[in-house]
């Protein structure tokens, strides 16, 4: 159960911009096991995103190695490891919800018998059981980025990529996905790259929570929780919660010293 | 009633306008027959006799309505003298010019869209042909392509009808085929979808709002390229034709009616791809 899935070392990324260069990625080396639930955390500009990114191949380091499932990112496209979500749900308004989470089935070629029953099965294991003929502007924020996840979903891949996925939602629609997300997650035993900027989010879903810090981003404390893997909501009162935030917290006040 | 009142308002105003202009200008030939029998006209014998002239200067509304009655209903549709057979031979031209410039503008766009040579080297020509006027185009291309030993003229109508509504499609569509931003896209690329699928999947459903709203746009043009492509070197068919045998033989009511001939049609063009526009919208999961 605790295979490493994704491993970098000594990962570099560097942008080339009109300024000159940006380092966004240094030195990071960091193993993630199956079944890890783990968190990206940091300030904008350090490189949370563009390492989740370069996991989905949509980044392509310039130094050091990536491998996911013991293969290179683009290798492990096609072998359709991983479902991204991005941060705006980004649903077709052309598509009924249906229609979208079908969208990778199409492309993927799967039957069209499969693709029903796919999408039947995705959108029961987010809670929009029956709102498979409904256009997306027809759900509220909440439920199109659940719609997001289930299209994430579709194709079963092992591994799944969230990039500030409830970053745009107010915080009762938040506490509400994060707990689907964590029964999701128990239910399915996927692997989750999650990034935030939210240090109770991070610290209520993760079994490994990574913090990190800007110019040039790089890991500055990778904690692995002590938390049990079943999580009422107010988990987020108890003692080794609020010790763990504080790590957080310190890590990241960590970072900025140097700003 | 609230949107017709308006709409009618408007309407009455350049009526009015019209019949005033009509009394001004044809007021002008009355003073001009009364001086050469020379009688003097009062203004109340005036009036009546600037509504009924033969070859005003400027036909007043119910003239020009009697003649395009004539026109219309006056003779079956097939005679050579009926506006609905001159409304049909120019629909059918603008039909072809239509079709034509939609498939030219639609594949340009997508050529410019994927290719950057043809971004670079393509749309500067598409926009410096639109500002060739069209009556300079029209006759070259009209004796080119009977010099290429093209019979009729249903085809070099059409390019010319094409020539100026491929441009509306071509400018809509590269815009729309653009229109999916960087997270779109790179969802898709997730998929690893290819090319080909990312033009399907998404570069084209989401230019079809563009494509849509260009069409008006273009159908209009496409008629007025046709009108124009009636008018040079003997045209014999055609509403464009009829305005210019109207103002050569000097009968501005067959001139004037042929031309509310036009505009009707282009109303009804408009109209038509409207609705079909509003299919789309509604099958496409626009709310109403």
């Amino acid at each position: 159960m605790s295979q490493p899935v994704i491993e970098a070392k000594g990962l570099n990324l560097v942008f080339q911009t009109a300024d000159g260069p940006v380092q966004a990625l240094k030195d990071v080396d960091l193993v993630i096991n199956q079944g890890d639930f783990v968190s990206f955390i940091g300030p904008s500009g350090c490189g949370k995103t563009t390492f989740l990114r370069a996991i989905a191949a949509l980044e392509h380091p310039t130094g050091g190695t990536l491998t996911v499932n013991g293969m290179s990112p683009d290798e492990a496209r096609r072998m359709r490891a991983y479902g991204y979500v991005f941060q705006a749900a980004g649903l077709y308004p052309w598509r009924t919800i249906a229609g979208n989470i079908r969208l990778p089935l199409e492309i993927m070629g799967f039957s069209r018998a499969e693709q029903d029953e796919r999408t039947e099965r995705v959108l029961d294991l987010v809670e929009l059981k029956g709102f498979g003929k409904k256009f997306p502007w027809q759900l509220s924020g909440g439920m199109q980025q659940r719609a997001s996840i289930a299209r994430a979903l579709a194709f079963d891949a092992d591994i799944l990529l969230m990039d500030e996925p409830f970053g745009a939602l107010d915080e009762i629609v938040r506490d509400r996905l994060n707990e689907e997300v964590l029964k999701l997650w128990g239910r399915t035993g996927k692997t989750i790259g999650f990034v935030t900027h939210s240090i109770p989010e991070a610290v209520y879903l993760s079994t490994k929570i990574v913090v990190m810090s800007p110019r040039p981003g790089r890991i500055t404390d990778v904690i692995d929780s002590p938390l049990p893997r079943e999580r009422p909501l107010d988990i987020r009162d108890s003692r080794e919660f609020i010790e763990i935030a504080h790590r957080v917290r310190e890590g990241l006040r960590a970072g900025h010293q140097d700003d | 009633m609230t949107r017709v009142l308006p709409v009618l308002t408007v309407l009455a105003g350049i009526v009015a306008i019209w019949y005033a202009a009509a009394v001004w200008m044809n007021a002008t030939w009355v003073f001009d027959q009364a001086q050469r029998a020379g009688t003097v006209v009062t203004w109340s014998e005036v009036i009546p006799q600037t509504m009924t002239q033969d070859r005003p200067l400027l036909p007043p509304p119910h003239q020009v309505g009697a003649e395009l009655w004539k026109g219309l209903f006056g003779q079956a549709i097939t005679s050579k003298r009926s506006l609905v057979y001159h409304a049909y031979v120019t629909f059918k031209g603008t039909m072809m010019g239509f079709g034509l410039g939609i498939i030219a503008g639609v594949l340009l766009a997508m050529a410019i869209v994927r290719f950057r040579v043809m971004d670079m080297s393509v749309m500067p020509w598409a926009i410096i042909s639109q500002t060739i006027p069209i009556v300079a185009l029209a006759p070259m291309i009209i004796t080119l392509s009977s010099q290429l030993g093209l019979q009729g003229r249903d085809l070099p109508k059409a390019i010319i009808a094409a020539y100026l509504s491929f441009f509306p499609v071509l400018v809509s569509m590269v815009k729309g085929l653009r229109a999916p931003d960087q997270m779109q896209l790179d969802l898709l690329r997730t998929y690893g979808a290819g090319e080909w699928a990312t033009f399907l999947k998404l570069r084209l459903p989401a230019s079809m709002p563009y494509f849509f709203a260009s069409l008006k746009v273009a159908v209009a043009a496409s008629l007025v390229g046709t009108i124009v492509g009636e008018l040079p070197t003997g045209a014999i068919e055609g509403l464009g034709a009829r305005m210019l045998i109207g103002s050569q033989f000097g009968e501005p009511l067959i001139m004037w009616a042929a031309l509310f001939a036009a505009a009707i049609l282009a109303g009804l063009l408009i109209l038509v791809v409207g609705l079909v526009e509003r299919l789309a919208r509604m099958r496409m999961g626009v709310p109403a």
